[in-house]
């Protein structure tokens, strides 16, 4: 249960793309590898709102402010300081 | 004077870009200007019909001041989906007063841009509710919502984005970058809607092919003025097309046309249901299900905007039910997953994509339930 921020993300991540590269190319472009659509972006928002008791609003983000893992674990950070 | 149309039109933006241009490169800021421009273009293009003027100004007074109502009931009582719905409501309600006096020859809140207003309106009501927009200043909300070059069809802008960008000044040398494709933009899409659109209208836009082809460069034409012109004062509205001819399935397609109206009923209705669906657990937890329906549902919304007639409600359906086979094919056939790389799959898939897109232009024109 003492999973640090990253790993929790990149748990979340693996299972919605279905693919391990996620946990091992932090700033790999999730939408341009087809890797992520509007579909999984919701379930990420919906599972992560969930893992960490955040809340994301479908258009806080843009999906450019929002297509790496490295974005989404910043996304998750900042939300957990709100 | 039509936007975007006729000679005086584009003499007078003309004119007024200049002094946007002057100060642009002077690193001064042009937001009052925009403002002023805005007003009198608005008042120009609607100048045989005061009635709209009336109507336009009556909306916006009442626009900001259900946005500012509900900021302050929320920051005084919470969140409530109940206000929040009703706010919500009143928000649209002057589009729906409008779109059902049309059948009785009415034209209640009959001005330039309504439709396209609505989506902003409503944009800043829901993003109150999600906490994203703490105030709402009057100078700068009228002006994302009457912002001359976008008034009229669009490209739909998000007013956090927008506000954002209207406030701030930029460096000389990114200013003249901007201003190299603004003009670049203005001529494209002078080429595409008058040239190659004029050229489709005389071949007979009766053809579901041609007449497809029409819609693009008349938009898409328009888009990109808009666009460029939009850069002139600084402000760098989205694109709205991207090559929609070449998609490769139907999602391919939202992707690359109309794209701010597509991403704003995927951010402020398509993903908020779906959400809600998922959560509620409804059709026993099947994410491709429920990713169905609020397709569908989605889908059906875009076209009742479009008109209440029953050609593009059946427009809206049609583009519902194709994502909803698209996502429902593409998440459970093997065989798509085997090929779908393969350079064979993608022409056929894009040849079938086309048609698809193309027939369902055809019943957005109206002929088939004419």
């Amino acid at each position: 249960m003492n999973k640090s921020v990253k790993e929790r993300v990149f748990d979340i991540l693996v299972e919605i793309c279905d693919e391990e590269i996620v946990r091992e190319d932090i700033d790999i472009n999730l939408l341009d590898e087809e890797l992520m659509d509007s579909l999984d972006y919701t379930d990420l928002i919906i599972r992560l709102e969930e893992e960490f008791d955040i809340v994301i609003s479908p258009s806080e983000y843009t999906r450019e402010e929002s297509d790496t893992p490295a974005k989404i674990i910043g996304i998750v950070e900042a939300g957990l300081q709100k | 004077m039509a936007m975007f149309e006729g000679y005086q039109f584009f003499i007078i933006s003309g004119a007024l870009a200049i002094p946007a241009i002057i100060m642009g490169i002077k690193e001064v800021p042009i937001k009052h200007y925009t403002l002023a421009v805005s007003i009198f273009m608005a008042i120009l293009a609607m100048k045989d019909n005061h009635t709209a003027i009336g109507y336009l100004i009556l909306y916006l007074f009442i626009e900001v001041i259900i946005m500012k109502s509900f900021l302050k009931i929320q920051k005084c009582k919470g969140k409530s989906k109940y206000i929040y719905y009703l706010f919500m409501i009143l928000s649209v309600l002057p589009l729906v007063i409008y779109k059902i006096g049309g059948f009785a020859n009415l034209s209640i809140f009959g001005f330039m841009g309504i439709s396209y207003m609505t989506f902003k309106t409503v944009q800043i009501i829901i993003e109150i509710f999600d906490g994203l927009i703490t105030e709402v200043d009057i100078v700068d909300t009228c002006i994302f919502l009457i912002f001359f070059p976008s008034i009229l069809c669009g490209p739909i802008d998000r007013s956090r984005r927008f506000i954002g960008e209207l406030n701030t000044v930029k460096s000389r040398d990114d200013y003249i970058k901007s201003l190299g494709d603004a003009l670049l933009e203005i001529l494209t899409g002078i080429v595409y809607k008058k040239v190659l659109g004029g050229l489709l209208l005389l071949a007979g836009t009766q053809y579901a092919y041609v007449y497809g082809l029409y819609l693009f460069f008349d938009f898409a034409g328009y888009s990109l003025m808009a666009v460029g012109m939009g850069r002139i004062y600084g402000i760098s509205l989205p694109a709205n097309f991207k090559a929609p001819f070449i998609s490769v399935d139907m999602k391919d397609f939202w992707n690359r046309w109309h794209i701010s109206l597509s991403t704003w009923f995927r951010d402020y209705l398509f993903s908020r249901i779906l959400k809600d669906v998922m959560k509620k657990k409804w059709f026993n937890s099947d994410r491709v299900l429920q990713a169905c329906v609020c397709m569908i549902v989605n889908m059906t919304v875009m076209g009742i905007w479009h008109g209440l007639e029953p050609h593009f409600i059946l427009y809206g359906l049609y583009h519902g039910v194709l994502l909803a086979l698209t996502e429902a094919y593409q998440k459970k056939s093997k065989f798509y997953k085997t090929h779908k790389k393969e350079t064979w799959y993608k022409n056929l898939s894009m040849f079938v994509t086309f048609n698809l897109v193309m027939f369902g232009f055809y019943l957005f024109s109206g002929q088939l339930l004419a």
